[in-house]
């Protein structure tokens, strides 16, 4: 999951650095990613995982690091399955 | 704590609420209001207004008992920039964004240094100013340009050039966002806390605006050097969004509702005077009186709503739900639906007036609150907000 997740950040997280320098932990708003490109990353996670992230978890940290998307991606998915 | 000290912890906070805001309401009607046209005509300082809350510690009404503040409440707070807001727009803009500064200090307390700076802003009521906005990031708060560079003997120092500085010159201690390293992204960013002795600020243009002249806000650099103790802890994005965002936008549109309710005060006067002088006959203006209470009662639901929800969400332990782009939304629609609603009823008012509203020398007069309720508008432009919450919408899912 984690190198879709870094996919998807190279191509929308507009980060100031490569993301294959970044550790799972990394912050990536300390790597330059925007809020206005962080909600471009969502929308292309929400689509490429088919999940819709409700309104509790359209927040900074939920997106900060590679590990907590996929924290939330898997949470989820549980819930859908 | 037993059923009798939660009630009695209760009644004690209700009295010091009362008793702040009769102080606040008694500085507004015989300090604010008498100075305000002077302020407003020369776009001095409120300095007596400032006196006379000093005098009454009400620059600490938000710091806690234990520190030494006030014990009062953000909603009775709310209600103080409402007051002030009715009789001069200048003092209740110092007042709020003195306020707001120190709800992002009080909200956010997490160090020694932070405790004992609180104290000594309740014990010497010390005015706080702010340094957000910066020459060349387009208007966004969220990125910074000036960065701290660490100096010798752990110092750091900084310097910053800001389009505005409202009433910088008459603050004793500034709050500026900047970015964490010389290294850092645009958005990673602190805010740092400087006393005026560690501060030089040279002023960059002059000050003689359409409204809110008594906020003395021209453009300044700000250099600085302190220790870094006096960096917050918490980041900045974490302030911004949990308290300095909605904070604001609660305090400014508190104020500019007051601002709004004495204009519609002013319009009611003159009806009322109308029809007293003919008694028995129609008072066309009495008609455009009841069209402005509809618009005035909007911005009164909307600016009501958004502390209500600002105060639920803030109760929550972690306050998850201020975190949210859903809460930005909220806030940021606050800002923009009251800045736009609050010079709407003050042009109704100059319409129910008419000519002796348009003067300045009546007691009808609407201009000082036109002008003033004019610059909501780009405290933090709304087009710029716009563009914010464009994109928030697109994610979103219940606003």
């Amino acid at each position: 999951m984690t190198d879709e997740i870094r996919q998807i950040i190279s191509e929308h997280g507009r980060l100031a650095v490569d993301v294959a320098s970044l550790s799972d932990d990394a912050d990536l708003y300390q790597a330059g990613m925007t809020s206005h490109a962080s909600v471009g990353l969502m929308l292309a996670l929400e689509d490429a995982f088919e999940v819709e992230f409700p309104d509790a978890m359209l927040k900074r940290s939920v997106f900060e690091s590679i590990a907590a998307i996929a924290e939330a991606l898997e949470t989820l998915q549980k819930q859908a399955a | 704590m037993s059923a009798t000290a939660h009630a009695e912890a209760a009644a004690g906070a209700a009295e010091r609420d009362a008793a702040f805001l009769a102080a606040v309401r008694r500085i507004a009607d015989e300090v604010a209001g008498p100075n305000a046209g002077d302020v407003d005509r020369d776009a001095r300082f409120p300095a007596e207004s400032l006196d006379a809350l000093r005098a009454e510690r009400a620059l600490s009404a938000l710091i806690p008992l234990e520190l030494g503040g006030g014990g009062v409440s953000f909603r009775a707070v709310a209600t103080a920039c409402f007051e002030l807001g009715r009789r001069c727009g200048a003092s209740a803009m110092v007042f709020a964004m003195h306020q707001i500064q120190v709800a992002s200090i009080v909200r956010h307390l997490d160090s020694p240094y932070f405790e004992a700076y609180l104290r000594e802003v309740a014990a010497d009521q010390r005015l706080i100013a702010s340094v957000t906005s910066e020459v060349g990031t387009g208007g966004d708060m969220g990125r910074s340009i000036a960065a701290l560079a660490p100096g010798e003997d752990g110092s750091v120092s900084f310097e910053k050039q800001a389009p505005t500085v409202s009433y910088g010159a008459y603050a004793d201690d500034l709050l500026t966002t900047v970015r964490r390293a010389p290294d850092a992204e645009p958005g990673d960013q602190v805010l740092v806390l400087t006393r005026s002795e560690q501060v030089t600020l040279e002023p960059k243009g002059t000050w003689d605006p359409l409204g809110m002249r008594g906020t003395c806000s021209p453009g300044c650099v700000v250099r600085a050097t302190l220790p870094a103790e006096q960096i917050l802890p918490t980041p900045f994005p974490t302030i911004s969004a949990e308290s300095m965002v909605p904070v604001s936008h609660i305090l400014w549109s508190h104020l500019w509702l007051g601002i709004a309710t004495d204009a519609f005060d002013r319009a009611r006067a003159f009806v009322r005077a109308a029809a007293k002088q003919k008694p028995g006959q129609p008072v066309p203006a009495a008609t455009r009186l009841s069209h402005l209470l509809s618009d005035l009662t909007l911005l009164r639901a909307e600016v009501s709503s958004g502390l209500e929800e600002f105060l639920s969400a803030s109760e929550e332990p972690g306050r998850p739900r201020l975190s949210t782009m859903a809460a930005a939304l909220r806030f940021n629609n606050l800002k923009i639906a009251a800045s736009e609603q609050a010079p709407r009823v003050c042009q109704g008012a100059m319409g129910v007036c008419g000519i002796v509203g348009y003067k300045n020398d009546t007691p009808f007069s609407i201009g000082r609150h036109l002008r003033d309720t004019m610059s909501a508008c780009l405290m933090v432009a709304n087009e710029r907000i716009h563009e914010t919450n464009a994109n928030l919408l697109l994610i979103a899912k219940e606003v």
